[in-house]
């Protein structure tokens, strides 16, 4: 009978933790698209959405309401249940990385501690990578499923984009994991935390700059938006998506660049670290100091999402030649420069 | 071979040096650039609060005036038809009958005066060429209907209100109050 008893409690305790976790990204996606709009605005001397709303703040429910109401229209020719499938895939894939960041530390509440991360499993990152890989196959599936050349083009230009960049991006980060000597992140975050131990971009800025430019690459953000340049190229690979499948496809990319944004801070800018503060210290502070953390996270979080946007309005994208040209004979040598750099220090320090 | 002109500049074409190839650089040079004009003045104008002023010669839509006891300056003389180089207005002339005299002011009016606001080209000839003052072209300027029919504006849509009857619509057509 023991073997039978489930802890109840921690699986309400998990459902709650993933419900909240899955409507934030989503809040905070959806927020981020108006953010977009001002940011673009802002840095183009314009004022920006400020019609809906207290200064345009209803401006994504708009949007959403808009797209929600468009006729939904699925092509004769095309393959209907993979046209469905691609959407809810790349939608499904961005959510699901979530699952192993660490959102802060531990919380008491009825009596019980709760550890604010859905699984901290020790293969953590590969897990991350994993799932990010698989976002690749809503792009595939939905424009192989369109039954239309344009679309094809720009899904083949963009999983050759992302495998190109992938690669790249796991060698810099084998650097960091050689530092660390974990792939957990909740262990990746305590290491950092630690008194007399910097952020881990003290150790390895180049390995977090070219973490940042394969991230980029990834959720598909200008300079490297190849797969769907919207104003050329017939839209990219979502060209005869309509109504909220294609705002799945363009959700999506926002919960990606949301997902990123809290794996770089997690792994190279100490994730709910509070800066120039000895946690350890003032640990009787207890929730408010869990909760610090989080909104700490979630400063780091802005700031990056910000980042992407600044990048966005400022340089136009690649040519197709640059992008390769620059993922395999700039980022790929440069990447592996760093593992050897850090291989060799690591052996050296450790005699 | 001998240049055409003295303006010739000759363009580098040297291959990009292995900093330039990532790109980082300049990339750092534009952002700063960008970032600098978060902080520029927007010159954009919230429109329908905010109006930005006309020029005084500024040339809208037009109206038809009245005088000073709300009568129709207007006598259907026809030279404004003559003058308008677009060929955008028609007129009916009548004869003023006993006990009109409060509503035109000359024994002979326009019944029905027509300006097709779609091939009017708003170069105001016809304010000048009026001897009665009668047609004078206003700050509005957004016309905007539903079919071709409704922009062939008539009276009713051209006559400004009578100074009389309606003094505060007078007013706000002749722009003294907002």
């Amino acid at each position: 009978m023991t073997l039978l008893s489930i802890d109840w409690f921690l699986i309400i305790e998990k459902l709650i933790l993933i419900a909240i976790i899955i409507f934030a990204s989503l809040g905070i996606a959806l927020y981020t698209t108006f953010a977009e709009r001002k940011v673009a605005a802002i840095l183009q001397d314009r004022p920006g959405p400020n019609r809906a709303g207290p200064g345009g703040l209803f401006q994504p429910f708009a949007d959403g309401l808009k797209l929600i109401m468009k006729e939904e229209i699925i092509p004769n020719t095309s393959n209907k249940f993979l046209f469905v499938l691609g959407p809810a895939l790349a939608m499904t894939a961005a959510l699901m990385t979530c699952a192993v960041v660490p959102w802060g530390d531990k919380i008491v509440a009825f009596g019980r501690t709760v550890v604010l991360q859905i699984a901290d499993i020790n293969i953590g990152i590969l897990y991350v990578f994993g799932v990010v890989s698989l976002g690749v196959y809503g792009i595939m599936i939905g424009g192989w499923a369109s039954n239309n050349k344009f679309s094809l083009l720009a899904a083949l230009r963009g999983a050759s984009q992302a495998i190109s960049y992938e690669l790249a991006m796991g060698i810099s980060l084998i650097a960091l994991l050689m530092i660390t000597g974990t792939l957990q992140l909740g262990e990746i975050v305590k290491q950092q935390m630690q008194p007399g131990h910097f952020w881990n971009i003290v150790y390895q800025p180049l390995g977090f700059l070219l973490f940042l430019i394969c991230a980029f690459a990834e959720c598909n953000r200008t300079p490297f938006d190849l797969p769907e340049a919207e104003n050329e190229l017939n839209m990219g690979y979502h060209q005869e998506y309509s109504s909220m499948k294609l705002g799945f496809y363009l959700f999506a990319e926002y919960v990606n660049m949301f997902i990123s944004s809290v794996i770089m801070a997690t792994l190279f800018f100490g994730g709910y670290d509070i800066p120039f503060f000895d946690e350890a210290a003032h640990a009787n502070w207890g929730n408010w100091l869990a909760l610090a953390g989080i909104g700490c996270l979630m400063v780091k979080v802005v700031l990056f999402i910000f980042f992407f946007m600044w990048v966005r309005w400022t340089i136009p994208r690649f040519r197709y030649d640059q992008l390769m040209n620059l993922g395999w004979k700039s980022m790929i040598p440069l990447a592996l420069l760093n593992m050897l750099i850090t291989g060799a220090v690591v052996l050296w320090l450790n005699k | 071979m001998q240049a055409l002109t003295n303006r010739v500049k000759l363009v580098e074409r040297k291959p990009l040096t292995f900093l330039e190839k990532i790109y980082l650089w300049n990339i750092l040079k534009g952002m700063l650039i960008t970032f600098s004009h978060i902080f520029k003045k927007k010159p954009t104008i919230q429109y329908p609060e905010v109006k930005r002023p006309f020029s005084p010669v500024f040339r809208g839509l037009h109206v038809l005036n009245r005088d000073e006891e709300g009568r129709e300056r207007c006598t259907a003389c026809g030279l404004c038809a003559v003058a308008c180089p677009a060929e955008a207005i028609t007129m009916e002339a009548a004869e003023r009958l006993p006990g009109e005299e409060h509503l035109y002011r000359e024994e002979k009016y326009a019944a029905r005066y027509e300006i097709n606001m779609l091939r009017c080209i708003f170069c105001g000839l016809c304010e000048e060429a009026c001897p009665k003052d009668a047609v004078y072209l206003s700050e509005t300027f957004a016309a905007a209907n539903f079919n071709r029919e409704g922009f062939i504006y008539g009276k009713e849509n051209l006559l400004i209100p009578n100074p009389k009857t309606e003094p505060e619509a007078y007013a706000k057509a002749k722009g003294l109050t907002n």
